[in-house]
């Protein structure tokens, strides 16, 4: 055993370095080799579904866990060739349960994490208790030091093990799910605690079950699948359509949250209209109808054309965010004979064309007599026409005759809505040949 | 309080009790001895001065009822250290300090020199008893441990077969035990009488040495508490530990059943006593129910000498479970169960 003295200061991260490591459970493999370098400074997040091995990943960094294949380095060497408390100067650990059925006080678990750093017969020293003091005070579980843990909430339990794991300052930190039962507010403090860890220069990884706070708090994600990893990234390139259908088998749409700037994955039903959506659609109309509409057909990877549309509608930063093309107009200004060439296209290029909860002015009232006598034509609802004219009488008429030949639906039932408008079109096609003969 | 003071404090107070219950046990009985005369004997045996005491007190004290009693000490203080132990080291509320074998190992030992003296030529119970524990301490940690890893649960389990296994064993012997029947059974229930200074000499400095190391692990125990893996990643050095931790409850309990036959109750209900006052660190908890346990045997093992309360005289094994049961059952249907 080599002995763990020779460490880096707390300060320092530490390299992560796992190669070619497999496990397995009996006859189950749960990691098929895999390699990953974790270099310091870097905070990673593990994601994937159930059972993906992101816990057994991380029992093997830790060493709890010795791989049957492959090795893990920490700092250079494995951790099951240092001393135990070597180890543990280098690694802290926050699992996902511990066992805190007993009745010590906040204090003297946080003060555990002091193990690896005091000697048998001293008492602890200025460095031991000056670091659960700052635990106790990074975690905000100072106010609470004097209760015994079994009498805190789950959350609060949750900040002591991160304060012990803390408490043991080592260059590299490991967590399991440390948001899982945290409230919202709890869940930021922590990965902010995580990141300024990762500030000072040390090393993080975490298993993170919830996607938008493994983008906004990680410098890189890594997806695991089927004990493989799948992706590895920096989180706006990592989390896409085609990854997240992969890893998750999930009907999920990635966007920018217009909050954070980070990605933010939006998982929608999976449907059974998919397979009959047209592969291309144009939206007509903005707000938030249009941008469900936009996501939902995105996920049924489905490519959007939008607009005419204001520039910083939530339906068109939504499209753009996909790569959609959009007819950006001036607010309020009446529809070009560019612009309406250009929607006219649109809608001729699509299979279908989805008038989304349409706001009808005096600007866009043209729109209506491009759509009016149309066939493919699904129309979404979300409040009652006369709430959303601002055109009067004609636009009514016109837009009755959308919802007449159309197909109208709620928002809910878009995709069914926009199938059934897209078995429209053939007849009426059929329709036209005839008049032609 | 601090955490050091406060153990200091405890450990001076329970010894303080300690001295009080010996000396006034030590002065009932058939011929009532002041306990002052008690104290001076006490004194002159312990080489402090010379005082004046009428010979045959002398005789009664000194060579009757102190080694007796003492004996009762070490041996409460053993097996609620142990038992303080085991619990920790199963997280199991119910772990006494026989749970992987100890006593049934001792019992077969012992039983085996009772029964059959003409097969078992030792011409002492303690021998065979102490043997018989360690090795099927032993025996089960050997049956449990696999690929260096010793589970707890395999470890619990391992301790129940071999306990029923010996206990066939054992009724086998006592069955064929002819004549000395009545004194097997009696080594079963433990008892204290015919105590003399050599088993004191044994049982004490084993006992001593043993607790002031597992003195030293107290920390370890605590961590223990969160888990095999979280004290893994804490730094313990866990199956080593825990291999030490047994081996020195398993040799304490060994020297205590040896000498006293199996006496329940006492490492299974003073831990919890103890727990319930102290909190369940065991950097005081081990201290404090160690000497609880002292002094708790010392008065259980009076009351079944002198026949308090108008009882007849019993073995103190059957004291302690009139007592511990009862107080097993409170525990059985309390938090204390389910919160270690």
């Amino acid at each position: 055993m080599t002995d763990g003295d020779a460490l880096p200061t707390a300060r320092e991260g530490a390299r992560i370095d796992v190669e070619d490591v497999a496990v397995s459970f009996g006859e189950t493999a749960v990691l098929e080799d895999v390699s990953l370098t974790i270099e310091p400074g870097e905070f990673v997040g593990l994601v994937g579904p159930n059972g993906a091995g992101k816990t057994t990943l991380l029992r093997a960094m830790s060493g709890s866990l010795e791989p049957d294949r492959g090795t893990v380095d920490v700092d250079g060497a494995p951790l099951h060739e240092r001393s135990s408390k070597g180890a543990s100067r280098l690694v802290a650990v926050v699992p996902q349960n511990t066992g805190l059925s007993f009745s010590f006080d906040v204090r003297t678990v946080v003060e555990m994490g002091r193990y690896p750093h005091r000697s048998r017969f001293s008492p602890p020293g200025e460095a031991d208790r000056e670091a659960v003091d700052r635990a106790l005070e990074r975690t905000r579980t100072a106010q609470f030091a004097d209760r015994p843990i079994d009498e805190v909430s789950g959350g609060e339990r949750q900040r002591v093990v991160l304060a012990r794991a803390i408490a043991q300052q080592t260059p590299v930190l490991l967590l399991d799910e440390p948001t899982a039962s945290l409230d919202v507010n709890h869940q930021i403090e922590t990965l902010e605690l995580v990141r300024e860890f990762v500030a000072e220069g040390r090393t993080a990884v975490a298993a993170i079950h919830d996607l938008d706070l493994a983008a906004r708090y990680c410098d890189r994600l890594v997806v695991l699948s089927e004990g493989a990893v799948l992706e590895s990234g920096p989180p706006e390139s990592v989390l896409n359509r085609n990854v997240l259908a992969a890893a998750f088998d999930a009907n999920a749409v990635v966007t920018e949250s217009p909050v954070t700037r980070t990605p933010t994955v939006s998982a929608l039903r999976a449907t059974d209209a998919e397979a009959t959506v047209p592969d291309r659609v144009h939206v007509v109309g903005g707000g938030s109808t249009a941008a469900s509409v936009v996501a939902e057909l995105a996920a049924a990877d489905c490519t959007c054309t939008v607009g005419p549309v204001t520039g910083g509608d939530a339906a068109a930063e939504l499209a753009r965010g996909q790569g959609f093309e959009t007819i950006s107009v001036e607010p309020f200004a009446p529809l070009s004979d560019v612009d309406r060439a250009a929607v006219r296209g649109a809608i001729e290029a699509a299979g279908v064309t989805v008038v989304a909860d349409l706001e009808v002015g005096a600007g866009n009232q043209l729109l209506l007599e491009e759509l009016a006598g149309r066939e493919s034509i699904a129309v979404v609802e979300d409040r009652p026409f006369t709430e959303r004219n601002h055109a009067g009488e004609r636009a009514r008429e016109l837009y009755e005759r959308c919802r007449q030949r159309g197909v109208v639906t709620p928002p809910t039932d878009v995709l069914e809505a926009i199938a059934e408008a897209a078995t429209r079109t053939e007849p009426s096609r059929t329709e036209l040949e005839a008049d032609d003969d | 309080m601090s955490a050091p003071n406060r153990i200091v404090a405890w450990s001076v107070a329970l010894s303080t009790l300690l001295v009080g219950v010996v000396i006034a046990s030590a002065a009932l009985g058939p011929v009532r001895i002041d306990p002052l005369t008690v104290s001076r004997v006490i004194l002159n045996l312990a080489g402090v001065g010379a005082h004046e005491v009428p010979a045959t007190h002398r005789t009664i004290v000194a060579d009757v009822r102190l080694p007796r009693i003492l004996l009762a000490a070490t041996v409460g203080f053993a097996l609620a250290a142990a038992g303080t132990v085991m619990q920790g080291f199963f997280r199991n509320p119910l772990a006494d300090p026989s749970i992987i074998g100890v006593s049934s190992g001792a019992a077969v030992g012992a039983v085996a020199a009772i029964a059959f003296p003409a097969l078992v030529p030792i011409g002492s119970v303690h021998l065979p008893a102490f043997v018989g524990a360690l090795v099927t301490a032993f025996l089960v940690y050997a049956i449990a441990t696999e690929g260096g890893r010793t589970p707890v649960a395999t470890l619990l389990l391992a301790g129940v077969a071999i306990q029923a296994f010996l206990g066939a064993v054992i009724s086998f012997m006592v069955v064929h035990s002819g004549e000395n029947l009545r004194e097997a059974v009696i080594w079963m229930m433990g008892h204290l009488h015919r105590s003399s200074w050599g088993d004191v000499g044994f049982a004490l400095p084993v006992t001593l040495v043993g607790v002031l190391v597992l003195g030293a692990y107290t920390r370890e125990m605590n961590v223990l508490l969160l888990g095999e893996e979280d004290a893994q990643n804490l730094g313990v050095s866990v199956e080593r530990t825990k291999l030490l931790l047994l081996a020195l409850a398993s040799l304490v309990t060994a020297a205590g059943v040896a000498v006293a036959g199996v006496i329940g109750f006492v490492g299974l209900v003073v831990p919890h006593m103890m727990r319930l006052i102290v909190g369940p660190d065991h950097r005081i908890l081990l201290p404090t129910s160690a000497l609880a346990g002292a002094s708790f045997l010392v008065i259980a093992d009076t009351v079944a000498r002198v026949g308090a309360f108008g009882l007849p005289i019993v073995p103190v094994g059957i004291v302690t479970a009139t007592v511990g049961a009862p107080f097993f059952l409170y525990l059985l249907t309390s938090r204390e169960v389910h919160a270690l």
